[in-house]
């Protein structure tokens, strides 16, 4: 479904991306790995078009998408959920929501989608008219994951959808996670420095280190790899 | 208590002036984090445009009201197309340069363009038509307030409430609302920005349009060098009111308007401008951010 063949990303002269390839089928839910600053979000901003490779192709359901822009890789069933959250803060809950499907114009949808999300967060609809920089760590990220649903993903982003939550927060995002992934047949990349809850969730995992692909295996397997034990799993 | 009324609604008139160009200023930087100090030039531009479209249609014979409207639209176009290509000329290749340079291009942009009117139209004072017949029903209140007052309050609400509207209930106020609040993440949802930037420029510059029509039928004549007291006055404005924030330009606007009403009509017409930036000065003290300015650690 996505394909990223030797991309090389750069900040002017910084090279963050180097030479990574990463392959991604339907359905499946594919965690990335690795420590401070390996160049995980930067995967992202480049898959996303925020951030253009260099050099290298994205290929997106058999079609290149490394020249188009964001919104042309919104419209193409790419969503993201950034690190951070980035709520709009001064827009209430319903206001984010509608931004998330601001590409969209099948109405009728839109509002099954919203009913769905109401469904799965019912505290957003609790909170529907609060304005967004007002909600709890956890209700942000609830809310940031609902908007990136509202534009009906084929394939969802997330990094790091554990930082700075709560255990019991972010369980309940997982178990989200792993039921947007079945139940909306929606294919999941998912970064984490989190690496024993991502490969929990995930089929198949990469490892990132100073802006290369390292290790690539599924991800039971990568759970009992004794470099990913000792690196990033603290055993 | 007359004398009142009349300075209050003066400084009502002044301050509404002040709003519509002040809020071009308070949107650009709101979504671009810059001050486009080319704003009050766009201003001048759209007086001229009025004064020019009007002398035509006046020997044509129109009548009043149908030149007023007719300048309006023209001022507005006209302004609208030098703010959209200001904008791609002189700010869009700056985008991610520091943040001093398009500071610097925005001056230089002002510069040029009242060179250029001052090089097409002289620097001398040219009368503009008077286009807002006195009201007959206003015949007992004439002292306190004009007719031409009278549609500048009436102009400015109806395009307030307008951009209300726009900003709250439309697609591309929303994109415009959340381009302001987060660029990165509008454009993870798809919003095209270059598109609400130029959107932005054009909204700043049609109500910048409609004041410099508005003042130079109120005054009766124009030159080059309007833009560049208005535009400080719009900006000192907006700064008041807190800058990138839309209630606050208006407010600081009518704030000042009114300030230099009573200081002139109690005080003194020789301190204007000292009570003005007094009044900036002190608010900037005790409230950095502006009356209705939200600090920037909250912005975040
Ligand atoms: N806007 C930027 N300008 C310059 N360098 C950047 C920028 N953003 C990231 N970098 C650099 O690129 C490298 C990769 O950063 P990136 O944010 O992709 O790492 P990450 O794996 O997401 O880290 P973390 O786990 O801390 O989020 C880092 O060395 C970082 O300093
Ligand atoms: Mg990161």
């Amino acid at each position: 479904m996505l394909d990223l063949v030797n991309i090389q990303t750069y900040y002017g002269n910084i090279q963050a991306l180097k030479n990574i390839s990463i392959h991604i089928d339907e359905g499946e839910i594919v965690t990335l790995i690795g420590a401070n600053g390996a160049g995980k979000t930067t995967t992202l901003m480049s898959i996303s078009g925020i951030v253009p490779p260099k050099s290298g192709t994205i290929t997106f359901l058999g079609e290149p998408i490394h020249d188009l822009n964001a919104e042309q890789i919104v419209a193409r069933g790419i969503s993201q959920v950034p690190e951070g959250r980035h709520i709009f803060p001064y827009l209430t809950v319903m206001e984010n929501l509608d931004m998330g499907a601001f590409l969209r114009t099948d109405k009728r949808n839109i509002r099954a989608d919203l009913e769905m999300i109401f469904e799965m967060f019912p505290i957003l609809s609790d909170r529907r008219h609060q304005e967004g920089g007002t909600l709890s760590g956890g209700e942000q990220q609830m809310l940031a994951i609902s908007r990136a649903l509202m534009a009906r993903p084929r394939l969802l982003l997330l990094d790091e959808p554990s930082l700075g939550l709560a255990p019991l927060i972010i369980k309940k995002i997982f178990i989200i996670i792993k039921e947007i992934n079945r139940t909306r047949n929606t294919t999941i990349f998912l970064v984490e420095q989190n690496a024993n809850l991502a490969l929990h969730v995930a089929d198949r995992g990469y490892v990132m280190e100073n802006g290369s692909i390292t290790m690539e295996d599924t991800a039971a397997a990568l759970l009992v790899n004794e470099d990913v034990k000792r690196s990033y799993l603290g055993i | 208590m007359e004398y009142f009324l009349e300075l209050f609604l003066g400084g009502m008139t002044r301050g509404s002036i002040y709003a519509l160009i002040a809020l071009g200023y308070t949107m650009v930087y709101g979504i671009i984090g810059l001050i486009n100090f080319a704003h009050g030039e766009i201003y001048m531009i759209g007086a001229f445009t009025a004064l020019i479209t009007a002398s035509v249609l006046t020997i044509f014979g129109l009548n009043p009201f149908a030149i007023l409207v007719l300048a309006g639209l023209a001022a507005v176009v006209y302004s609208s197309a030098y703010g959209f290509t200001i904008e791609k000329v002189a700010y869009k290749p700056l985008r991610n340069a520091p943040r001093l340079s398009p500071l610097i291009s925005a001056i230089g942009m002002s510069i040029f363009l009242q060179n250029y009117v001052l090089l097409a139209q002289t620097s001398d004072f040219m009368p503009f038509p008077n286009l807002i017949p006195e009201f007959a029903f206003m015949e007992p209140w004439a002292h306190i307030i004009g007719s031409s007052e009278i549609v500048i309050l009436a102009v400015t609400a109806v395009a307030m409430v307008l951009l209300t509207l726009l900003i709250k209930f439309t697609r591309i106020g929303k994109a415009m609302r959340a381009t302001a609040q987060d660029r990165k993440m509008a454009m993870l949802v798809g919003v095209n920005i270059n598109r609400v930037i130029s959107v932005t420029f054009i909204i700043g510059s049609s109500l910048a349009a409609i004041g410099g029509l508005l003042i130079a039928s109120h005054i009766g004549q124009i030159n080059f060098y309007i833009g560049f007291i208005a535009g400080i006055k719009a900006f000192t404005a907006a700064v008041l009111g807190g800058i990138g924030s839309i209630p606050g330009a208006v407010l600081g606007s009518f704030v000042l308007g009114w300030t230099e009403s009573f200081a002139t009509g109690y005080i003194s017409s020789d301190y204007e401008d000292v009570f003005a930036f007094s009044l900036l000065v002190l608010i900037l003290i005790f409230r950095p951010a502006g009356i209705l300015g939200r600090s920037e650690s909250k912005k975040v």
